[in-house]
């Protein structure tokens, strides 16, 4: 009993120690009350230095909270509780978020350097007019090929996927929409189908590529294709663009018959209260100079044209990262379906996960 | 006077019942019943009743939480019955739960490569000439991580059960002539019995819930309920179905319990 | 010469569990120092991972925060988890033992998103601010039923006649309590602790419900940046709080032994004996 006792009072001693230590930290970081900025973001999607020289600029404390998926931070922002000024939600849960009326509107007459958003990133479907969201990043859904095992060329279109020859060497990003979208597209349908019988048919199209499938992974895509783990993968560019860092072999590809275009971007919940900040924030990410740092650091397609001149030539001429508008013409931002429709899309994959040959 | 006091010793335990799990439960139960527009509904109930799907993936979760719980028992309990008789035991014992205190996710991506083709194993077993082999997406490698996981939290028990294992009782069936055999299944295996049953529980009823692993070592080729839940809870957020699928694995679990948990306490058991 | 050889038998047996275990380790640890951005391909030896690292005062502050959470969680669960296994030992009736051993299980049963989504809506409800408070009130809860699981097979094998015999020699219920009870599963009872830290520091899913203003663990912070691959820097932090929690370990091990050297001879003495009767 005594030997319990006192370890229980070593622990307590340890948490006090180490609650001071917090404390401090907490203080050397500027932490006090009301000059704060409580951005939740992405995990490491922010370039930590350029966080550290808004402070400094502006004198403002950058609260910084991640989250790994758009439909979690949903679901706190709408439980309440939360007290973030900014987040970056994907396309679609921005118009999920607008129509659930969790979006603060965006006051235009505080944002400096709007003309430097490219206008094919500007004004879409999930958000006309820009009225709640500036673009963060963006990019598109696509197939990474390793020239080890597959030759340049041989992937051009969705159906390339289809062939018998990749038997076993195809992995999938765990994503119902993504996965359903780009087998609607090589139907020629839209990735916004809500037709029943047309989603079981791109279903049933799956089905067919399951012997190709070597796995439906998440993040951890990127550590197994730049392990030489497999010979295609179908995942979104950003990602592409970490594992081509690691390994030369890779290469991506938009198919011709267009694809997803997703977009992160800057959005004001309806939790926000530190209105001045967050403009200076915004107008500091807006910036040509520091958003071309971030995409530097981020390694994704920024929509900033202006920070785009600043980056070197062989990351402004990369067709895989910035093709040509009419690819990104053809391709489509994903729209918040109903909630049935949804469902419909998880249930679907969910089978075509279960299905095996 | 005795009944009070013993009373505000269980207090802090049942106030925690009453508010972490039977009002969560209540919870669970209410939101199973509405469907994903927010309708009062029992057709949560129907469709994973009817659905295939959800059916295989209740077998496939239960087979493959017994099958890590049977290989984590195999390679525990001669463990834990090895340390009992090692020097420095609490210090080995220490040094098997450090592990866990490295993040599990890391711990995953370190297997990964681990098991990839140019990885650890598969460099190891070219230089003994037996050529590469496919272990990721196996449920080979499946299995073995999740035990892995699993391991210090079987351990643990088992080790507890053997220690207060009266050394008497072993040595005594030696003397009466009992084999090694004998004395382990008559003698040692009864008397450990309650640290075993508890391992178990401590690794069967979270492995079937597992999702993280069988999408990052397992790429999605088994699916379980864990992983529906998952989808549900955070894709589609249809938390109706994803309660439902929660308040079965409760059911399954009570189930368990009553039939692994004691009957009637008299005589038997201490033998 | 028999008792030499299965020693040895014995010993390998034990190593390779111990290898198994480490290995991960070893590899997550290994990759700290390589050039490169990812746990693939060696790129050649470098400390600036670990450079990165102790310039790094967000990240310094959300593991000071993950372990004063962690210790903080499960010491308070220990102790709620071995009242409530004391109070389950006591019931004398299977059913109402194997009710409440379920209800024990259910947070253990339930996958973390459910659990994290049900404790969101009900600190909210109940207007408990996200922070630390209810992250911590979080990791108590879910870390108790382990504690409960760990205490109570020695509660059970303890017999009877032993309480009966104290409290016959006249000892008061505290007594039977602190005298012979306590000491008895001691044992259980750090099992618990380690399981209940163990748990804490793991969990993700339902710490990232709960939490808010700032308050972030290390484990949520690890996984949201998974989806940008997640840095060396990571592996280098482990690297640091292993090396850590070994030389605690080690060094507790062996100061509890230097203050208790008599009593640990005497078990050292038992250890041999032992030894010597296989």
């Amino acid at each position: 009993m005594k030997r319990l006792i006192s370890m229980a009072a070593i622990i307590l001693a340890a948490v006090l120690g180490l609650a001071f230590w917090s404390h401090s930290l907490a203080k050397a970081q500027g932490a006090t009350g009301d000059n704060t900025l409580n951005l939740a973001n992405w995990g490491d999607y922010i370039d930590p230095a350029l966080i550290k020289k808004f402070e400094k600029q502006t004198g403002y404390h950058v609260n910084l909270e991640t989250f790994d998926s758009n439909e979690a931070m949903y679901t706190k922002i709408q439980q309440g509780g939360t007290s973030y000024d900014l987040t970056v939600p994907s396309e679609y849960m921005v118009e999920k978020m607008r129509n659930a009326k969790m979006l603060v509107p965006l006051d235009k007459s505080k944002l400096k350097g709007l003309s430097n958003f490219g206008s094919l990133y500007m004004n879409r479907s999930f958000d006309p007019g820009n009225k709640y969201s500036l673009p963060y990043f963006w990019g598109t859904l696509g197939i990474i090929y390793n020239d080890k095992f597959v030759k340049p060329g041989e992937i051009q279109h969705w159906n390339d996927l289809w062939k018998s020859k990749y038997r076993d060497n195809i992995m999938l990003i765990d994503s119902a929409r993504d996965i359903m979208g780009f087998s609607l597209r090589s139907m020629g349908k839209s990735m916004n189908t809500t037709d029943p019988n047309t989603l079981a048919l791109a279903k049933a199209k799956l089905d067919q590529m399951s012997p190709n499938v070597k796995a439906v992974v998440a993040d951890e895509i990127k550590m197994y294709m730049a392990a030489d783990e497999s010979a295609l993968a179908v995942d979104w560019s950003g990602e592409a663009a970490d594992m081509m860092a690691n390994n030369s072999h890779l290469h991506y590809v938009v198919p011709s018959e267009g694809s997803n275009l997703w977009f992160d971007n800057l959005v004001i919940p309806k939790t926000a209260k530190h209105f001045k900040a967050i403009y200076a924030f915004l107008n500091f990410l807006t910036n040509a100079k520091n958003a071309a740092q971030n995409a530097d650091y981020v390694g994704y397609s920024t929509p900033n044209v202006a920070a785009l001149k600043l980056l070197p030539k062989a990351v402004r001429n990369d067709k895989q990262f910035y093709p040509d508008e009419n690819v990104i013409k053809k391709s489509e931002v994903y729209s918040d379906l109903a909630p049935k429709t949804v469902g419909l899309y998880n249930d679907l994959y969910l089978e075509f996960k279960m299905y095996r040959k | 006077m005795k009944k009070t006091t013993n009373m505000a010793f269980y207090v802090p335990y049942i106030l925690w019942i009453l508010l972490f799990v039977i009002a969560p439960m209540l919870l669970i139960v209410y939101q199973s019943f509405f469907n994903i527009e927010g309708q009062f509904t029992f057709s949560n109930y129907a469709t994973y009743f009817h659905s295939s799907t959800y059916i295989m993936m209740t077998i496939n979760s239960v087979w493959y939480a017994f099958l890590i719980t049977a290989l984590t028992l195999v390679i525990s309990y001669p463990a834990a019955y090895l340390l009992h008789y090692a020097k420095h035991k609490e210090l080995w014992l220490l040094l098997i739960i450090l592990p866990t205190w490295i993040n599990l996710l890391l711990k995953a991506y370190a297997f990964i490569g681990i098991f990839s083709q140019d990885g650890g194993i598969n460099t190891f077993l070219q230089m003994m000439g037996l050529g590469t082999h496919q272990f990721l997406f196996t449920d080979f490698s499946f299995i073995f991580v999740a035990s892995y996981i699993e391991i210090p939290f079987m351990i643990l028990p088992i080790f507890n059960g053997i220690e207060e294992l009266n050394e008497g009782l072993v040595n005594a069936s030696r003397d009466l002539g009992a084999k090694w055999w004998q004395t382990f299944t008559r003698v040692i295996l009864p008397l450990t019995m309650s640290g075993v049953k508890s391992g178990v529980q401590a690794v069967f009823i979270p492995s079937l819930s597992l999702f993280m692993l069988t999408r990052l070592i397992g790429g999605n080729r088994v699916i379980t309920l864990g992983t529906a839940i998952e989808e549900h809870f955070l894709t589609t957020m249809n938390w109706g179905m994803g309660s439902t699928i929660g308040v079965i694995l409760i059911i399954a679990m009570v189930v368990i319990m009553f039939l692994t948990g004691e009957r009637k306490k008299k005589g038997g058991r201490r033998a | 010469m028999k008792s030499l050889k299965k020693w040895k038998w014995t010993n390998l047996y034990l190593i390779f569990v111990f290898i198994m275990l480490y290995v991960p380790i070893a590899y997550l640890i290994f990759y700290s120092f390589s050039a490169g951005d990812t746990m693939s391909n060696f790129h050649g030896f470098t400390w600036t991972h670990y450079q990165e690292l102790f310039a790094d005062t967000r990240m310094i502050q959300i593991v000071v925060d993950t372990l004063m959470l962690a210790l903080l969680a499960s010491l308070i669960a220990t102790i709620v988890g071995t009242l409530g296994a004391l109070a389950i030992s006591r019931t004398s009736r299977p059913v109402v033992k194997n009710s409440i051993l379920s209800l024990n299980n259910i947070l253990m049963v339930s996958p973390d998103v459910i659990i994290g989504a049900s404790f969101l809506i009900f600190f909210t409800a109940l207007h408990i601010p996200l922070g630390f408070l209810s992250v911590l009130l979080s990791h108590i809860a879910f870390s108790i039923p382990i504690v409960v699981l760990m205490v109570l097979p020695r509660l059970q094998e303890m017999s009877n006649t032993m309480l009966d015999a104290a409290r016959d020699l006249g000892s008061t219920n505290l007594q039977v309590l602190t005298r012979v009870i306590m000491p008895f599963i001691t044992p259980g009872i750090l099992s618990g602790f380690f399981m209940a830290f163990t748990y804490s520091l793991d969990d993700f899913a339902v710490t990232f419900f709960v939490t808010g203003n700032g308050f972030e663990t290390l484990s949520v912070e690890i996984y949201a940046r998974a989806r940008q691959g997640i840095s060396l820097e990571i592996n280098a932090l482990s690297g640091v709080m292993f090396l850590f929690s070994l030389v605690l370990v080690v060094g507790y091990y062996f100061i509890q032994r230097g203050t208790k050297s008599h009593k640990a001879k005497l078990k050292a003495k038992g250890a041999v004996t032992n030894e010597a009767t296989h």
